[in-house]
């Protein structure tokens, strides 16, 4: 059900995702600190590339991640022996639909 | 037998994997100091039920044909001790999990045994009887992993206690990919790169959760779990040289 590719690209996306995940928690609770509001956030967010390439790559690595993890829970627990590739990929579309509709409305 | 002295009560998990049949029968057993689960087997089938269908052979922890489960959990019942497993002064025995059930205590290994072969278990030499014995240094890397893995004596145990296959019953489980590591490391193997091949595939090592029942449970005291992170490693470095 897992392959070693499946396997890989959920690896790669995982590790890809513990640095996003840590600078993403410091920068959140760095943010507040001074009581920012979201306009003063989106602000600093909207036109900055290095922003829009930083929440981009991370939603793509959670899309994969989850996706693949989908599958397997799918194929573990719910026992489904077919669809799972569909499955996987319309998860995929639509977890990386979503986080690419609000990375583009917090950076363009 | 009307028993005099200390009872054991033991409840037997009869029947088939149809499930038309399937019911516990309970019988009282006179306890003994060092007896084991098999010898409380073997008491009820010579004494209380002879229609009681169970597996062993060697009955010394070699031949690994009497596995079952006892009070929830996979055992080598030959060399289990009672006193190391009862609870509140009852067993409960019943069939390996995994596995189709023959009828009562025997389960069918053929799914066992052909993922065994699936996983690429069969050994292809490099060389005939008429090549010169080749040299295998006892200390290289590769030889001490493979006699890590190489006790194994087929019970089942691991692949019974394995969530995996619970869950994924394609899965190729410890036991097979345990096999498979060792001729990974074999010097001798001719095919290491088909045997990664295998276990690459869909029911291959890739889907262990490393959950660790069979490093665990193995009563031969093995190590299929790292078995399995050393194919791991090996396909995953593999994948990335493009070979």
């Amino acid at each position: 059900m897992l392959t070693l590719r499946l396997y890989l690209a959920q690896r790669i996306s995982a590790m890809l995702m513990v640095p996003f995940v840590i600078v993403h928690l410091i920068a959140m609770i760095y943010a507040i600190q001074g009581g920012l509001s979201a306009a003063e956030i989106l602000g600093r967010t909207q036109g900055s590339a290095f922003w829009f390439a930083f929440y981009g790559l991370f939603v793509v690595a959670a899309a994969v991640h989850g996706a693949i993890g989908l599958r397997v829970i799918a194929a573990e627990w719910l026992r489904l022996a077919r669809g799972l590739d569909l499955l996987m990929w319309a998860a995929g579309a639509l977890f990386l639909g979503l986080g690419a509709r609000a990375v583009l409305a917090v950076t363009l | 037998m009307p028993a005099s002295g200390p009872t054991l009560s033991v409840a037997v998990h009869r029947g088939t994997s149809d499930g038309s049949t399937l019911r516990v029968d309970h019988f009282t057993v006179p306890a003994h100091d060092s007896q084991t689960v098999l010898d409380v087997v073997t008491w009820i089938q010579q004494n209380a039920d002879a229609t009681l269908t169970y597996r062993f052979a060697c009955r010394v922890g070699m031949c690994g044909s009497c596995a079952m489960t006892v009070n929830g959990v996979a055992r080598w019942t030959c060399r289990t001790h009672v006193s190391k497993v009862i609870r509140d002064g009852r067993l409960e025995i019943g069939p390996l999990r995994n596995l189709p059930v023959i009828k009562d205590l025997a389960v069918d290994m053929d799914p066992f045994f052909d993922k065994w072969a699936a996983a690429g278990g069969s050994h292809a030499p490099t060389a005939t009887r008429y090549d010169p014995v080749v040299d295998i240094d006892p200390q290289a890397p590769e030889r001490v992993a493979a006699n890590a893995g190489i006790e194994c004596i087929n019970c089942s145990v691991c692949y019974a206690s394995c969530d995996t296959v619970a869950g994924n019953p394609a899965y190729l489980g410890p036991a097979a990919l345990n096999r498979a590591w060792t001729l990974v490391n074999d010097l001798k193997h001719a095919d290491t790169k088909g045997v990664l091949d295998v276990v690459s595939g869909s029911g291959g090592c890739h889907n262990c959760h490393s959950i660790g029942s069979c490093t665990a449970l193995c009563p031969n005291e093995l190590d299929p779990l790292s078995s399995i992170a050393g194919l791991k490693r090996a396909t995953t470095r593999r994948a990335f040289r493009g070979r």
